[in-house]
């Protein structure tokens, strides 16, 4: 089913169960769904293919301050779809029957009406996998291609439709040399060309050559360190968890809690920002309310503006800016700095060149403190020179030391970083970070 | 089966081809209802009803998967189409040339003591209305809240020789929070972070002493506040059994799955340090160490009759008196490896396909007390419930944090400390087990992430106190 069929069921739907509405009833429906090819690869040969196409609708029936809310699947058939919510509308008045009133119910009922198509052209599945197999020949190549269609529309009883739609592939791999040497790269974007997948697959191989090198065995201690685009996002999952949703700051339990109560802060030159216009994300979220197209998170190093969700905004008394229920950042955007991203080596010195971090957690939550693996790519450079692959390191740290008084500067340049997770469904969200440089990172293990 | 069952069966079966080596239909309909009150406040309920099919098509050394929620005849057709084709696609690419898989006929229900459902929705909101209420123990209480996530999730595999497995799986995941703070502590005590789940119905509840959670938590967040930071240094350390979940999940479970050995995962979840030639040799733990794979375990989170591929699951020992016995591979892992495995080729639901995962992983009890383990400790700490978890991609170099610690002085618990964590090295950790009690506390976790596309699955973990020497503890910033 085309994306424009899909979107006139979705209208249709909604304006059919609007019409089975009792009384003071008002319907909020979500529909999220996608189109989708995954390929996954060992060996360079493939481990699994297939397709997944799948849409599911939330509705949110209010009647004053009562409500519920369930979730069926659709199957994009007309007649099938209406018998499924009308049944999800009956067991949802069941239970708001029994239901208490919502205090922090918070709905937009002067929503705008928007539309954001982000087109593609895809290669055919069969001659993506004919690319990436012949492109992978030779090499010890790990990864999955993902590729397709994805929506999500919200509408509501009262006439307010928002949609939004993107056709993309995300090619994420792994080199490997031997045990856990290897080196990690992506291609991702909205049409396939084959240059440039060569070209990164060849950036790949270059640099597996380099992992050749017999392993550095560092003892735990400081390293002078560089942490590369793809580290950061790792650092920037752990700040994101916690670290802006108002929620979290009023409960005390934010990463950032020591912003909150000591005046903590990051160094002048971090600026953090939720980038939803330069993102791929869409700009409305599940209440009906529009996201903003920026929301200044962190601004030279100081706290500055929460993401709020419409619980949050009736909890607290404040105004929503369109976060999701769980306040998590959708299109989070570092500023870059000043460091030449082509003389990172030379900035570096001596230390470590950090390509990717692996499983993050919080060690002291409070202190945003975090734990944490390297992972593919990293090297020991000596006098800007990579010298050595290492073996893998534990670090344990705080990013009030990382990004604050050892932060020694970030790049002239910040990637985008198109999330490459499929929990459930493709993700829609993005990254846009530079390279840091720190004088001092700790390691433990 | 009912007409209902029949009617679906036999449309199922109508669309799968015939001439291909080996094709199946999975059916999945898992309802999932959520209900919370945070605070005094009834969070809106949530349910959700995912209901789709996933075909598999082996064809000429090829594989291939279509899945869709579109159930109508049209929609079936189409689903099977698209994994023909891939099956073309990948033939001759493919890591697995011919169809292990076998056409399976049974069924498996989880047993329910007392259904859910008998307890209304309104008795629902008022258990834990009175169990959020229980955890304000103190104005420093910032944020508490009582929930149960439920799941009853039915699966129904059908191959074009006759193969039939249905299954029923009914799970309760009860969760408590109460958070306190002052200044920049914060601290937050949990029910197991939703470890205290399993099959069945309301006796889920009443088997992990639900009811009589809530004011302990509390009063325990509140206590942290005051509390010490744990100390640091190499110190022996009792592990209570919902951080037992944490430590057999990652450092036992992880590394011994099939298909990270074979290298599926090296992009995403990561290797193993174990390597095949370990099997039947390795040294894996101390001889107290005996770790089973045992979906048949009444009541536990990942008890089934079947995996997702239809082999039959059985009680299997991976780890026995400390030696790595074999790895959890399902039919087509084991193909690949020339190893032995378990029932364990499982699928999140029916749009992802199925993979190596735990199931039941459980260490078993022991013949020492609790209390004898304490007793044999002169400096120590006992840690209970996992606050933080990180591993290395070959799931070796570990460091874990917990909710709260107990200090053991002269082999007696002498007061509570804030913070505790620990780290260690899985090869050597488990060779330090020094004592195993003969509690069995069965557990689980509802989020373990991995595969390509990512797939979140429910797995089970039981475990009893065990004792561990040297291990490298420490606590948080001061």
């Amino acid at each position: 089913m085309s994306i424009d069929d899909t979107r006139q069921q979705f209208d249709d739907l909604v304006t059919w169960a609007t019409g089975t509405l009792q009384a003071d009833e008002v319907l909020l429906a979500s529909l999220r769904g996608e189109n989708s090819d995954f390929v996954r690869f060992n060996h360079a040969v493939v481990r699994q293919a297939g397709s997944v196409q799948q849409r599911s609708l939330t509705i949110d029936l209010i009647s004053g301050r009562n409500h519920a809310e369930g979730t069926v699947t659709l199957t994009g058939h007309g007649a099938t779809d209406q018998a499924r919510v009308a049944a999800l509308l009956d067991d949802l008045r069941a239970q708001r029957a029994v239901l208490p009133e919502d205090p922090y119910l918070l709905f937009a009922t002067d929503g705008i009406d928007s539309e954001r198509s982000v087109a593609g052209e895809l290669p055919a599945a069969a001659d993506a996998v004919d690319a990436v197999a012949t492109g992978a020949t030779g090499n010890d190549f790990v990864g999955i291609y993902a590729a397709g269609s994805t929506f999500e529309a919200f509408g509501s009883s009262m006439g307010q439709r928002n949609w939004f739609d993107a056709t993309t592939f995300n090619l994420d791999w792994s080199l490997h040399l031997q045990g856990d040497k290897a080196t990690k790269n992506a291609y991702a974007g909205t049409g396939w060309d084959e240059q440039a997948f060569r070209s990164k697959l060849e950036w790949s191989v270059r640099e597996l050559a380099a992992l050749g090198r017999v392993p550095k065995n560092l003892p735990p201690g400081g390293y002078r360190a560089y942490l590369t685009p793809a580290a950061m996002q790792e650092l920037m999952g752990m700040l994101s968890w916690g670290g802006f949703g108002l929620r979290a700051h009023e409960t005390r339990q934010t990463p950032l809690l020591r912003m909150v109560t000591e005046g903590a802060s990051f160094a002048p030159d971090v600026s953090i920002v939720e980038d939803i216009a330069g993102g791929v994300a869409p700009d409305f979220q599940r209440a009906g309310f529009r996201r903003p197209d920026t929301v200044q998170l962190i601004t030279r190093g100081a706290f500055d503006s929460h993401l709020v969700s419409p619980r949050s905004a009736q909890e607290y008394g404040v105004a929503t800016n369109g976060a999701e229920d769980y306040e998590y950042p959708l299109a989070i955007a570092m500023s870059p700095g000043s460091l030449p991203s082509d003389r990172l080596l030379d900035a570096l010195g001596t230390g470590l060149y950090i390509g990717n971090l692996w499983y993050l957690n919080f060690s002291d939550r409070t202190a945003c403190r975090t734990t944490g693996m390297t992972r593919f790519g990293t090297f020991w450079v000596d006098e800007g020179e990579i010298v050595a692959p290492i073996e893998v390191l534990r670090f344990d740290d705080s990013a009030f030391n990382l990004l604050g008084d050892r932060l020694e500067g970030l790049t002239d340049t910040a990637e985008t970083i198109l999330d490459s997770s499929t929990y459930e469904h493709r993700s829609m969200e993005s990254l846009r970070l530079p390279g840091a440089l720190v004088s001092e990172m700790m390691f433990t293990l | 089966m009912t007409d209902l069952e029949t009617r679906l069966d036999d449309r199922l079966r109508r669309v799968l081809p015939t001439d291909a080596d080996y094709a199946s239909a999975r059916h999945v309909v898992e309802k999932r209802t959520t209900l919370g009150v945070r605070n005094g406040v009834v969070e809106p309920p949530a349910a959700s009803h995912d209901e789709g099919v996933m075909f598999t098509v082996w064809r000429n050394g090829g594989l291939g998967y279509g899945a869709t929620s579109d159930l109508t005849d049209a929609g079936l057709a189409a689903a099977v189409d698209r994994a023909s084709d891939w099956a073309q696609a990948t033939s001759g690419r493919s890591v697995v040339d011919q169809t292990p898989l076998l056409h399976t006929v049974g069924d498996y229900e989880t047993p329910v003591v007392e259904s859910f459902d008998s307890m209304g929705l309104v008795d629902q909101i008022a258990m834990l209305t009175n169990a959020d209420a229980a955890m304000n123990v103190d104005e420093r209480i910032v944020d508490r809240g009582a929930a149960i996530i439920r799941y009853d999730v039915e699966t129904l595999l059908v191959t074009n020789a006759g193969g039939r497995v249905a299954q029923r799986i009914r799970q309760v995941f009860p969760d408590l929070h109460a958070t306190a703070n002052v200044g920049s502590n914060t601290q937050t005590r949990t029910y197991g972070r939703a470890a205290f789940g399993g099959q069945g119905g309301l006796e889920v509840m009443a088997e992990h002493g639900f009811a009589d959670a809530p004011v302990r938590i509390g009063e325990e967040a509140v206590a942290l506040l005051d509390a010490p930071n744990c100390p640091t240094g190499i110190m022996d350390l009792i592990l209570a059994p919902d951080q037992m979940v944490l430590q057999i999940h990652e450092s036992i479970g992880h590394p011994l799955e099939l298909d990270r050995i074979l290298g599926d995962e090296r992009n995403y979840a990561g290797t193993s340090f174990v390597t095949p030639d370990m099997f039947g040799s390795y040294q894996y733990g101390s001889e107290l160490l005996n770790v089973t794979f045992d979906p048949t375990v009444a009541g536990e989170v990942a008890s089934y009759g079947y995996d997702d591929d239809g082999t039959p699951a059985r009680r299997t020992y991976l780890i026995e008196n400390g030696i790595l016995q074999r790895p959890m591979g399902g039919t087509i892992s084991q193909v690949r490896a020339g190893l032995e495995g378990v029932a364990n080729s499982r699928a999140s639901s029916w749009n992802r396909p199925p993979i190596d995962r735990m199931a039941n992983l459980n260490v078993e009890p022991g013949d020492s007390t609790v209390d004898d383990l304490i007793a044999g400790v002169e400096h120590g700490v006992l840690m209970e419930t996992n606050v933080s978890w990180s591993i290395d991609d070959s799931r070796n170099k570990f460091q874990f944090g917990c909710e709260l610690g107990r200090m053991i002085e002269n082999g007696e618990i002498t007061g509570i400390v804030r913070n505790p964590n620990y780290r260690g090295i899985s090869s050597t950790f488990w060779r330090n087990l020094t004592g195993v009690a003969d509690d069995f506390t069965t557990m689980g976790t509802p989020n373990c992430g991995k595969g390509e596309p990512n797939q979140v699955i429910r797995v089970g973990h039981a475990a009893p106190h065990c004792r561990f020497s040297a291990v490298q503890v420490f606590g948080g910033v001061a």
